[in-house]
Order: structure tokens, then sequence, then C-alpha cells
């Protein structure tokens, strides 16, 4: 197919998994916000938030203080913010009207739903849109366009460059979240076990919407350990690194042996699969964790730029 | 409105073609046409075919109003329209084949050889190539009026890129969906088969060093551009790839596109976008649209231009006047479809009659299109015409006039119920290997009424265009 398209297709993935990150650092701040503050008194939980989206400067240089609404507006509302929700599923319907012949009618419709609705919103009162009702929207919006194309699309080359996008993006994204906990807990690595860690952990979860499968799969306490086990390594957890990570081989494979030929690509991305299996959360916590997250967040990026390299650039030979 | 010629009803009786119309009409309860006509919004707006102006801001999401009463030929009718376009179109593509070459037409002095060598749109960087099949324009648009039963005139011909086929082909496609039964009780020939027809007119004209089966693109501005949205329905509805000019270069005597399993050999390429645009090393140096070396990959055979670049000038406001000339001349037949006479103010003569009878007469620029740039006589303030004549006597050479047709009306809904609104009709000629009409075009029409500016810029409109299939 065109690099072009290809390029198109897996952009849209990626904003629609960026748009419904900013959803969920949206619901980690307000839950976080909701908490006492005793990590060091004087820590803001809505910077954290700002730090783990990657837009802190941004942000800084155009609201100053980081509150709820103003982080809310910026996460949410804000087209100057390139990775704001409203940004990004405009984004994703541009990119779904460019390409409007490699989409199925049901995912077109479901993009161009959501970038309506989008309008909509932006008309309506801000005092009677709760930040619950934006991010169960957003979730929502983005659930419906995933499924529309899960369910329908054809599954040909276009279809591995739509789930690589998905799978790259959301692992990016769950080393975001995860790593908001670095900046709340920065103070003393012997707040991890305690009480509030706990709360404030469990807050990832829920972010995650995972709170439920976690406790299916462990039982017992919530410890630091166990989540970082459950979003990271574990294999049944939807959007753990590893599967994210294997998400992206599964597809560049599937590229590969329809294509008859291999690029570094899989070779990176079987790599990073690799890694993950062979460490366990004591590795991780030994090396820290948040060392560990921008690690694997580095990865993330070289693997994406050698995805672009090798088909959607249009460099190919 | 009186004086001009009612499709429907001649001499107080239904006409035949709408024969199976009128009833439809007249029986339908207003709410239930309230209904259509959302459906058919809705229809339109969810497969996205919007219409956006350029200069004239506003949404680019706009949907061009559509009227559900369609507009019918009979098959006589629609015999004599076929036959005479497609003369038309073959004598279009003669002329052009011979101005690039011999320019016999201008050596007989029957065309004045400035009006073609100093033309704009006159490209001399292809004189003396000639494009396979001698096919320069694959794509005739050719716009009809008409006054009387069987009275038909040709108002301009579009040899470039004309668009709205797409209009045809939705149209149908809802007018089908919403009325079925209509279709089952008038027998109305398909108009479905032309993206099927258009890809074999354009693999038709494959280039020399085409080997096997010929790759075949569309080539879009992009998706900023109006007709957008047409470009990415041919494409799909003809399974071939919608390229930008970002998609294809050039290398070696070829041109290629990159796709994600590397470089992939184009060999026709339909472009929608002008000649100006489509090789910076040719044309304008400042295009970002277009691909360097194109021209030198299509001069030397490698590649396929559908237009071929430099078709632009045989559908040239000046040039026009000639076509039913270009008719006798290449074809040695008499036009079957008539011109609208024309006066030229690049003549004295001309000039002068067209001053002294502003107020009877549709002036218009030489080059201009889409209704802008024109004066209407008879609908313009006295201060309207002096202004225009001052324009008129500055500069001459950029002006034609032609009498105000009393444009044919077809029966529309309107708020009141059924009222007669002018239209006029773009059929799409196909020329490669063969010379293709598919039984129908575009009908536009003017919603206000009395209006005579068809354009869906200017409050326009589109209908579906039956032609009763014949025995």
């Amino acid at each position: 197919m065109l690099s072009r398209t290809a390029n198109n297709l897996y952009w849209i993935a990626r904003y629609i998994e960026r748009a419904e990150t900013n959803a969920r650092l949206l619901e980690v701040g307000a839950r976080n916000a909701m908490l006492p503050d005793t990590a060091g008194g004087n820590r803001n939980e809505w910077e954290s938030v700002l730090l783990a989206s990657g837009t802190k400067e941004a942000f800084d240089a155009k609201y100053g203080q980081a509150v709820e609404r103003n982080v809310e507006t910026h996460l949410f509302f804000d087209r100057e913010n390139a990775s704001s929700v409203a940004s990004c599923l405009s984004a994703a319907r541009e990119n779904g009207r460019i390409v409007r012949t490699a989409l199925t009618t049901q995912v077109w419709e479901a993009l161009n739903a959501a970038h309506a609705e989008l309008g909509e919103m932006a008309r309506t009162e801000r005092s009677n849109l709760s930040t619950t009702d934006l991010i169960d929207w957003t979730l929502r919006a983005c659930s419906l366009i995933r499924g529309a194309g899960l369910a329908t699309q054809l599954r040909n080359d276009g279809y591995d460059f739509t789930n690589i996008g998905h799978h790259l993006e959301r692992a990016d994204s769950t080393a975001r979240i995860l790593d908001v906990k670095y900046y709340v807990l920065l103070p003393d690595i012997g707040f991890v076990g305690s009480g509030l860690d706990n709360y404030q952990w469990r807050t990832v979860l829920r972010a995650m919407n995972a709170t439920r499968a976690f406790h299916w799969v462990y039982g017992g306490d919530v410890t630091a350990g166990k989540i970082v086990d459950f979003l990271v390594l574990n294999r049944q957890a939807p959007r753990s690194l590893i599967n994210a990570a294997d998400g992206v081989r599964v597809h560049l494979d599937r590229l590969a042996r329809a294509y008859g030929r291999e690029t570094d690509a899989q070779a990176r991305a079987r790599d990073l699969v690799a890694r993950l299996e062979a460490t366990d959360t004591e590795d991780i916590f030994d090396r820290g964790l948040h060392q560990f997250l921008r690690g694997i967040i580095a990865d993330v990026n070289r693997l994406g730029a050698t995805v672009h390299d090798a088909y959607l650039s249009g460099d190919a030979r | 409105m009186a004086d001009s010629f009612n499709e429907m009803y001649e001499n107080g009786a239904v006409r035949a073609p709408y024969a199976g119309l009128e009833a439809w009409a007249r029986d339908m309860p207003d709410d239930l046409r309230g209904m259509k006509q959302s459906e058919a919004e809705a229809l339109f707006r969810r497969i996205g075919i919007t219409f956006a102006v350029y200069g004239e801001g506003g949404s680019p999401d706009r949907l061009i109003p559509f009227d559900m009463f369609p507009r019918v030929f009979s098959a006589a009718e629609w015999d004599v329209l076929d036959r005479g376009i497609k003369q038309r179109a073959r004598a279009l593509n003669a002329f052009l084949g011979d101005m690039y070459n011999r320019g016999e037409m201008v050596r007989a002095g029957r065309i004045p050889g400035h009006l073609v060598y100093q033309n704009d749109a006159y490209e001399v960087a292809v004189a003396g190539f000639t494009p396979p099949a001698g096919v320069f324009s694959h794509i005739v648009g050719i716009d009809l009026v008409r006054t009387g039963p069987d009275e038909f005139f040709v108002l301009e011909d579009n040899c470039r890129t004309p668009s709205g086929v797409s209009y045809m082909l939705e149209n149908r496609e809802i007018m089908m969906r919403m009325f079925p039964t209509l279709f089952q009780e008038n027998r109305i020939a398909p108009v479905e088969t032309y993206p099927a027809q258009l890809k074999r007119t354009l693999r038709s004209v494959a280039p020399k060093k085409c080997e096997g089966d010929p790759c075949v693109v569309i080539l879009t501005p992009g998706s900023f551009n109006s007709a957008y949205y047409e470009h990415s329905f041919l494409a799909d509805m003809m399974g071939v790839e919608l390229v930008e000019g970002q998609d294809l270069f050039v290398e070696g005597e070829f041109v290629w596109m990159r796709t994600t399993e590397g470089p992939k050999r184009v060999d026709v390429i339909y472009r929608r976008l002008d000649d100006a645009f489509i090789d910076p090393l040719c044309f304008r140096p400042d295009s970002m649209l277009g691909i360097p070396g194109l021209m030198n990959v299509y001069r030397s055979g490698g590649v396929s231009i559908c237009s071929a670049p430099g078709a632009g000038v045989a559908d040239d406001k000046a040039v026009y006047t000639y076509v039913p000339d270009m008719v006798r001349f290449y074809l040695g037949e008499e036009p079957i479809l008539k011109n609208v006479p024309t006066w030229q103010c690049a003549k004295a003569d001309d000039c002068k009659y067209v001053l002294e009878n502003l107020d009877d007469l549709v002036v218009k620029e030489v080059h201009g299109s889409g209704g802008y740039g024109m004066l209407v006589g008879p609908k313009s303030t006295k201060s309207e015409i002096e202004l225009f004549a001052t324009k008129i006597r500055e500069n001459p050479d950029n002006y034609i006039a032609q009498p105000t047709l009393s444009l044919s009306a077809c029966p529309t809904f309107v708020d009141e119920g059924v009222a007669p609104r002018h239209v006029d009709l773009r059929p799409y000629c196909l020329v490669g290997q063969e010379v293709n009409l598919v039984p129908g075009g575009l009908t536009r029409v003017a919603l206000k009424e009395g209006s005579l500016v068809v354009n869906s810029s200017q409050g326009g409109g589109v209908k579906d265009t039956w032609v009763i299939a014949g025995n």
C-alpha cells in the first residue's frame, strides 16, 4: 500500500490511544487530588500528571498555575496542545478523511461521530461538564472507533499498521501512567508499601480500568510489586507493557510474512519483548522504577522511528 | 419563467418521459416528502459527500442541495445527445492533436493562429508529442442547456478535469435507495458502469513503455481540495491508489509511487491537478503539489497523463466559437449539437454590438469559470451594466457575449410544492481507444425562482438525471 496511507492509518491508531491516555491521566490526577497531602507536604499531583503527559513546559508557559480546571482544559479541550483529547480526535478524523477509502463505513462513522460530539462539547457551558463526564466520553469514543475497526476492517497490511500504532502508543502510555508514581513518591523510597502509597497505587489501577482484573489475577493485598508485575510483565493484563510490545511484534511479523522480507523493525521488536520477558519486579525496583520506565519509553520511541523508516516514510527500497 | 420550455408539461399535457413522475410527485404527502428530504441529506452527510468553494470561506463540510425530482430524457432525445456529445469529444481531441503537431486548421485559415498559440493554456512543452491513441482529453464534460423540445445548445466544453461525476453516481444511488418502486415502474438506464468504463479508458491509453497490466493512479492536490471527496470516491470505485505529488517520484525513465513494499511503477496518471502544478521543473517552479521530472518521463513515453498537459487550449471560451468548424474540418460531418451564438469582443464589430446591447446579453470572461466575473444583462442594474462596459472597453479581448437563453425548467420540490426551476446538464464523455458515454449526467438546478445561475457556489443544487432505456 501507499506509504502515506499506511502512515495515516498508523497515526489514527496512535491518536486514538493518545486521547485515551489523556483521559486516563486526568482520572489519575482527579483521584490523587482527593487524597490528603502527606508526601513531603508540598507536592502537587496535577504537576505529576503534566510531567507524565510530556507537556508540562507548554502548560506552564500558557497557564502557570496547575489547578484542576486548567489541567482539564489543557488535556481535554486545548487545540494548542497537540496531544489534548480534542487535538488527537480531530487529527484522527482528518487522517481518516484523507484515507477514507482504506476505512470501513463503521470506522469512519465512529471517527466522524466523535468529531461532531467534540464540537458540541466545546460549545457546552463548562460547568455542565464534569471531569468524570469528559473521561467517560473519551473512553467510550475511543472504544467505539477501535471496536469498529476490530469488527470490520480487512485483515490486510493496513490492519497491521493500525495495530502497530495502537500497541506502540499503548506501551508508551502505560509506561507514562506508571511513571506518574515516580513523581508523586519521589522524596523517599520508604513510601513504597506504606498505606498512602497503596491508595495511590490503586488509583493507577483504576485509571487503567484494571482494579477488578487485578484482584482476579492476584487476590490478597495490593502491593507496588504486584501492580508493577501486572502492568509491566503480566500477559493477562491487556495494557501491560509486555502485551503492548508483543502486539507490535506480532503485527510486524505478519507484515514480514506478507511482504516476504524483514526489516530492522522486526528485530528491534523481538529484542524489546525478549528483554521484558527476562526481567522481574525485583530487578525493576532494584534499578529504580523511574529509570526502568524511562528506558522503556526510549526503546518504544526507537522502535517507532524504525517502523517509520522501514515502512512509513516512503523511502523503502 | 412563463416563456421558457417546461420539461414536464407541453400544451397542458404531461410529456411522455415524465409520465411516471407527475402522479408520483402529486400524490406524495408533505410529511413523507419532508422525511425523504431529511433522509437524503443524512445519507449525503453519512457518505461524506460535501463541497467547499474556494474563496467563499464557510464550512468545508457543506452539502450541495439535492432535489429529489428527477430530470428525465426519452430514449430518442438521448440518442441525439449521445451522438452529438461523442462527435464533439472526437472533434476536440482531433483539434488538440492537430494544434500540437502540424496545425492544419490554422494553415487552412479556419481558426486564427494567435487564439491557439498565444493562448495561456497552450503548452509549448508538449508541441510535437502525440499521446497514446492520439487522445489529449480523456474525460470531456460538455455543458448543455435546453431551450425547447429539440433545442439543445452547448454552453461550454471542459477538456481538462471536469468535476461532478461523483454527484451523478451518488444522486442515483440515493434515489434508488429511497424510491425503489420508481425504478421498478420506469425503465431507467443505469449509470453505475461509469467507474469501470473510466478505468477501461485510462488503461487503454497506457504508455508505449508499459509492459503488462497498466498501473493507474489518481493524482489529487490533497484533502483540502474542494473536490477531494470525488477524487477519493473515484479511486475507491475503480480500485486504484489515490496519490498526492509527494507519493510519486521520477527515477530513470519512469514514475514510481512510494509504497510500504518499496517503489512501484506507475503507468497512467489521472490527474486532478492543473497543468501549472504537475511538474515544478517544467511549469511553476514553486509548486509543491507536483512531481519534478514528470514531463520528461511523459514525453519519452514512460507514463500517460490524463488529461494531457495542454488540453485546456480546446476548452477556452474564445476557441469555443470554432468547435462546430472543428467537427466539419476534422470529421467531415455536420455538427449535431449547436453552439450558443457568441460575440467575441476581441473583434471590433462584435464588441460594438455587445456594448450597444448589454441589456440583453450575458457577458463572460474568456478564462472565467464557476459563474464568477460575468454579467447577466437582463438581471443587472444600470450601474452594474455601466461598470461592466468600462471593463470591456479596457480589455475587450478578455470578454465574449451570448444572448440570454431561455433555459428549460424542470419540476423541482420547493417549499410550496412542485415548481419549475431552470436546469443545465453536464454529461461525461470518455475518450480512449473507444469513445463512451453513460446515459446520464449531472443536472444542476437554480433553486432560486427565476434564477439562471446553476453553479453550486451560487445557490445551485443537483438532481438525478434519468434516461429512459431504449428497446
